[in-house]
């Protein structure tokens, strides 16, 4: 490359706390060039943008942009040296117009006019080919409407860097094309584009060179000429690793959640979840693929209640086949209900349907003797749908549905509480007393304190001064110590080191033998070849595959996760229309 | 005169110490602070300004130069005070609501108590006072009289509000600020400095209020017992006028009207007025606030309600 | 050379949150924030009084707080209401609800106690009149708090401003029904003659005994029920209420209830057992003072006796070194070791990350 060098960093680094974010990445980009930055989420390539946009401030290394030692202590620094970035989450202000927002932070001297604004934007809008109204509210705007407000900021400012965090993410792919055109006409004008991005064709079809980003370090810099999607992707998940993690043949295998055609969108109208179907059994551990933000996080709190879904139904089947009956979970007119859909049977085999020989109704309280019992039995596994249902809901139902959420301290367990306390979150409400019970879930902290070794001065200490991994045994031990049926865990090793890495894998093997139905949610392919006996493959909200984990490989995974991307764009193309 | 028109200019001059409180908020507000020290701090720019009519009561300048400086010395006491908020509530990321409490007391206390010791020597100060602060012309016994210079600075001051914070770049910015302090630092605003001197700015005006209401509008010291009631209605005010200052000019009036209905409205309409209407009139404001409040948060309508980030410090690493 | 030009351009410090701090240097931190308000407070006091020096300022402070046994009970009377009030802002504020409507819910708590005296004082036994007062201030103070929450709960409405202007219509309500029941006098009411707490050894010491109990109920109820529970749930974290499926807004409702009823038995203890009378300061922004009361005690019940105590005896020891000019002096005192206490819990909460020591800024653990 004979071109100059734009910006480079050298040796950065950044931690958050005990996770390093990014390790001495040295990384380069030439002018009048597009740099695509690849790579698995959590391998650090928005917060090494943000570390060049002025957002974070790196605890070592250094930035230079032509050639010269820049520091930048702010966005407004990056502004100075010609960098602009376009993030994932739009940061714009909803209340205002579309000229009001490009022109935010912008001070050329001139007396400020918002009609000339308008006219400006108008004039650079029609130069690139996007259709937007300076005039129009953000909170009115459609999310590509909204994107394009984003990039016609940085255009308006004349950024000679534009960093692009994953861009066509929302676009369709007539304004994905379009963009890239835009891009392709600036990268003539002599400008420098970092464009972050998962999706292997967009990568071939618009970069100059690719630089892949792995677990915070910089894997190698390669021309996307010279190269071919399989190589970026191998580059990308990286060689296969044997781990030797423990899995037994899967036995007494039955359905136990069956997924059919799930579907919602955000609150900005972003479809999330769409037309999922896919069916998690006992005595299995199936693994969900896919690259972060893809709709996984979502899935798992659709199915535990926490979200309203636009389509789909959810389908639990109770494990409660020839076994009887009881008011526990049950009411009265509940056990009337299932007798009516001829699911109940006394033990002799007679079927209750809640009338004696003659055809007479039995009365309550002969109901009742009859269930406490024991004599009346369920044919087949209650079948409970779980659609529309809210945590408490399916709770009350008796479905034991543990979760372990991706933010563990934000969802799953309260920061600044004690084990004991955070042990309870699930619990409290039992009994009739006002008092809550602290002596059981005491005794299930010194249990799981004791048994996963989780290291913390007592039970005493909020959970939120524990290590990663700590928090996490705490969290999975609460929600395990609930004999669940179903166990759905969303990232449960993110941020943990190998032990308690593998203190999980074998809590959730543990599970599975006991015959629940585990959901594990991994971005680490290695593991979830070796730990789960099926894996889903989930890209933008969709399914592309579902694979048995013992035959596939870690490329074929990898492919699906970044987009069976023909068939999904066509789809794509008819919703938005 | 026509007690009607009379009943209306009277209110006019009590309202606009809710504007210049009023207004004050606003520009604080707009920085995403709610800042509950507004009582206080007109009653310390009061004092300010008193002390400075005090000290140049004797000194044979023209009213024209102990106006202003008045006026000079009871913005330097507000901006002291929101020197305080905001140093607390910016950089030291205190909880606004118990800061802005605890402003409203030392507030009120430093007034007391300075007042009172000038009440000692100084004795009926205010009739000097009040002269200064009309207009030369004004001495007629028209009702136009109550109207001083103070008046329409306050007016003024509401107006030029209102353009900059919805026509120039610095009122965009500050707005931004308001909303969405994230995304004002990630175009390059700086947010502190924009915090900090919507804060000292609003600080500064709330507190020409409080000067205003002594010795104008009331025209005796004693009157700064009552300053603090005054500082709630402006921060009614802000609620009620939905955080625009030129719609604050009318609103203010409406409160001055409500205000003093009471004692006004038996001569007015010539109907026997029960003595227990007035505090029903003058509760009348904060009872109308909490409705609109409450409509504008059934409605919905994104224009209408308070900036975004009132009452959340922010921190740019939070994650 | 460019290392130099470097090393002045990097910024100097930034801020990073901290993790946790030992309990020790927390406390040592505020008990520092005190002793240099103090001090200044003491400097101010000699510059702006005459005939006081430093020491003559603490020891008139001590005297004036704790110097005879009338001045004891003083103490304990105002510590006992401003602490009754601050348990009820408590429930509240651990939710991260941020209720500044103390003043009006106790307010109303007084005004509905005055209300059934003088309406009903003396048709019937003091025993039940007193429950009558009782039941209706409670009733009224849950009133109050509870109409915010139920907008906040259904609209999210701004409950900070909503609670602040109720405040000012209790206010109205008050004058109103003052210059309805004696509008020849002025709109004074004179001292009652029914509904008067009966006198246990000492006219403060029901008072004292009856919020020391409730201080107890309020701790209890905060740390070993499940509404309390529920209550640091929904204030750690909706996300996770949400998740183990507690409904918010019920509880909202039911812990602004719960906040406006204690609200409304100080406004009856201050009528039933001090006042017997009202007017419209007759709660004297001590719900806004239980504001910051709870808020240093970290809503802790227990430690707010502490803490109720300490401002108390602020404000009455300030009010011997400043009585003989005026009054308003130990608000100046308050106000001033407030704006420490609350500067001194940035030092607490977050640390400066100096440029030359990038090592020690690493996150503990």
């Amino acid at each position: 490359m004979s071109k100059p060098i734009a910006l480079q960093t050298k040796g950065v680094t950044k931690r958050f706390g005990s996770v390093v974010a990014n390790n001495n990445v040295d990384l380069c980009v030439h002018r009048g060039e597009i740099l695509a930055i690849l790579g698995e989420n959590g391998c650090g390539k928005t917060t090494l943008m943000n570390m060049i946009a002025g957002i974070y401030y790196p605890d070592s290394g250094s930035i230079l942009v032509d050639g010269e030692e820049v520091v930048i202590r702010s966005p407004k620094d990056a502004f100075r040296h010609g960098i602009g970035m376009i993030h994932q989450h739009f940061k714009l202000v909803d209340l205002f117009t579309a000229a009001e927002n490009i022109v935010l932070g912008v001070d050329d001297g001139k007396k400020y006019n918002i009609k000339e604004v308008n006219a400006r934007v108008a004039k650079i809008a029609e130069k690139y080919g996007f259709h937007v109204d300076p005039k129009k509210k953000i909170y009115e705007m459609s999310v590509s409407e909204k994107q394009t407000v984003e990039i016609l900021k940085v255009l308006y400012r004349g950024a000679d860097i534009l960093i692009l965090d994953e861009p066509s993410a929302v676009l369709t792919p007539q304004e994905t094309d379009k963009l890239f055109d835009v891009l392709r006409r600036m990268r003539e004008d002599g400008k420098s584009i970092l464009i972050i991005t998962h999706k292997l064709h967009e990568v071939m079809a618009i970069s100059d060179r690719v630089a892949v980003l792995r677990k915070g370090e910089h894997i190698a810099t390669v021309e996307t000429a010279r190269t071919s999607p399989a190589e970026l992707t191998e580059m990308m998940v990286g060689k296969k690793v044997a781990l030797n993690i423990d899995r037994p043949l899967p036995h007494d295998v039955r359905d136990r959640l069956v997924i059919k055609g799930l579907s919602m969108t955000d609150a900005e109208g972003v479809r999330i979840l769409d037309d999922i179907t896919f069916t998690a059994k006992a005595g299995e551990i199936l693994g969900i693929a896919g690259i972060a933000g893809s709709g996984q996080r979502e899935l798992l709190e659709s199915i535990a209640g926490l979200h309203h879904l636009q389509d789909g139904s959810i389908t639990y089947y109770n494990p409660k086949k020839d076994k009887p009956i009881t008011f526990y979970h049950k009411s009265f007119e509940r056990v009337m209900e299932l007798a009516g859909e001829g699911m109940l049977r006394y033990v002799d085999g007679r079927e209750f349907t809640g009338k004696d020989e003659q055809g007479r109704a039995l009365s309550r309280k002969t109901i009742c003797a009859q269930v406490e019992a024991g004599v009346i039995l369920f044919k087949d596994d209650e079948v409970i749908n779980l659609r529309e249902k809210t945590p408490l809901q399916i709770r009350e139902l008796g479905v034991r549905l543990s979760f372990v959420p991706e933010d563990r301290l934000g969802m799953g367990l309260v920061g600044n509480m004690d084990i004991v306390d955070n042990m309870m979150l699930r619990s409290y409400r039992r009994g009739q007393s006002v008092f809550v019970d602290r002596k059981k879930p005491g005794d299930l902290a010194h249990t799981i304190v004791h048994d996963l070794e989780v290291v913390t001065p007592s039970t005493h200490t909020p959970v939120r001064r524990l290590s990663g991994g700590n928090v996490q045994k705490v969290l999975v031990g609460r929600e395990i110590a609930a004999a669940p049926t179903v166990l759905m865990a969303a990232y449960p090793v993110r941020g943990l080191d190998i032990n308690s890495s593998y203190t999980i894998y074998n809590l959730l093997t543990e599970q599975k033998e006991r015959g629940v139905a585990v959901v594990f949610v991994g971005e680490d392919l290695d593991v979830l070849l070796e730990l789960c006996d099926r894996i889903l493959v989930i890209c933008a909200g969709r399914v592309t595959g579902v694979l048995d984990a013992r035959n596939a490989t870690k490329e074929e995974i990898g492919l699906l996760m970044t987009g069976d991307r023909e068939s999904s764009d066509a789809e794509t193309d008819k919703k938005e229309e | 005169m026509n007690p009607f028109l009379d009943f209306l200019i009277t209110a006019i001059p009590l309202g606009i110490t809710f504007l210049y409180g009023c207004v004050g908020e606003i520009l604080t507000e707009k920085a995403g602070h709610l800042n509950l020290g507004i009582p206080g701090i007109m009653c310390v720019g009061g004092t300010c300004g008193c002390m400075a009519l005090r000290i140049l009561k004797n000194s044979g300048l023209p009213w024209f130069v102990i106006l202003p400086i008045a006026i000079l010395a009871a913005f330097a006491g507000g901006l002291l005070m929101g020197l305080i908020y905001s140093f607390l509530t910016v950089t030291l990321k205190a909880n606004q609501n118990v800061t802005g409490l605890a402003m409203t007391t030392f507030g009120v206390g430093v007034t007391k108590f300075v007042m009172s010791k000038m009440a000692v020597g100084g004795g009926m100060m205010y009739l000097y006072a009040c002269d200064y602060f009309r207009f030369p012309f004004q001495q007629s016994k028209s009702a136009l009289k109550y109207c001083g210079v103070m008046v329409f600075l306050g007016i003024a001051i509401a107006l030029i509000a209102a353009f900059v914070l919805n026509k120039t770049r610095v009122g965009l910015h500050l707005r931004a600020v308001g909303e969405n302090p994230a995304t004002a630092d990630a175009v390059g605003i700086n947010v502190t400095k924009y915090k900090y001197v919507a804060t000292l700015i609003g600080s500064g005006i709330a507190a020409l209020g409080g000067l205003f209401y002594i010795m104008d509008y009331a025209g005796s010291y004693e009157a700064y017992k009552s300053i603090e009631g005054m500082g709630w209605l402006a921060v009614a005010l802000v609620i009620f006028t939905l955080w625009r200052p030129n719609l604050s000019i009318l609103g203010s009036l409406l409160f001055g009207l409500l205000y003093i209905a009471g004692s006004r409205i038996p001569t007015l309409l010539g109907i026997q007025l029960d003595m227990s209407a007035t505090p029903l009139l003058q509760m009348l404001p904060y009872a109308v606030t909490i409705v609109v409040l409450i409509v504008i948060s059934v409605r919905k309508k994104r224009e209408h309600q308070p900036p975004a980030s009132l009452g959340v410090p922010y921190f740019r690493e939070e994650r | 050379m460019k290392t130099i030009e470097k090393r002045t351009r990097e910024p100097l410090f930034h801020v990073v949150k901290r993790d946790s701090l030992p309990v020790w240097k927390g406390m040592l931190i505020r008990v520092i924030a005190v002793v240099a308000a103090i001090l200044l407070c003491a400097l101010l006091s000699v510059i702006m009084l005459e005939n006081v020096d430093p020491i003559k300022f603490v020891t008139t402070l001590f005297d004036g707080a704790i110097g005879s046994q009338r001045r004891l009970w003083k103490l304990a009377k105002d510590t006992a209401v401003l602490l009754c009030i601050s348990l009820a802002v408590t429930p509240a504020f651990r939710m991260k609800f941020w209720n500044i409507g103390a003043e009006g819910q106790t307010l109303v708590g007084a005004l509905a106690s005055v209300a059934v005296a003088y309406y009903l004082g003396g048709k019937m036994p003091e025993p039940l009149l007193l429950v009558l007062m009782l039941v209706a201030s409670v009733a009224a103070g849950a009133v109050w708090g509870g109409l915010p929450a139920l907008c906040k709960a259904k609209w999210n409405t701004n409950e900070t401003l909503f609670t602040l202007m109720m405040n000012y219509v209790a206010t109205g309500l008050v004058a109103y029904f003052l210059a309805l029941w004696c509008p020849s006098n002025g709109s004074v009411l004179g001292r009652l003659d029914f509904g008067h707490l009966p006198v246990v050894l000492h006219e403060y010491f029901l008072l004292i005994v009856v919020t020391l109990v409730l201080t107890a109920i309020v701790y209890v109820y905060l740390h070993y029920t499940k509404h309390g529970y529920e209550i640091s749930v929904v204030g750690e974290s909706e996300n996770t209420a949400r998740y183990i499926g507690i409904n918010v807004g019920k509880v909202i409702v039911r812990t602004m209830i719960v906040s406006g009823a204690i609200c409304g038995l100080a406004g009856f203890l201050i009528v039933g057992a001090l006042d017997h009378s009202i007017t419209t300061t007759s709660v004297g922004g001590l719900g806004f003072t239980a504001i910051m009361v709870s808020w240093l005690a970290k809503f802790n019940p227990l430690i707010m006796v502490g803490t109720s105590l300490f401002i108390t005896f602020l404000q009455q020891g300030c009010a011997e070194i400043g009585s003989a000019v005026d009054p308003s002096f130990p608000n100046i005192i308050v106000g001033i070791v407030l704006f420490f206490i609350i500067g001194c819990e940035f030092f607490i909460g977050y640390k400066l990350q100096f440029r030359k020591f990038p090592k020690k800024g690493g996150r503990a653990s």
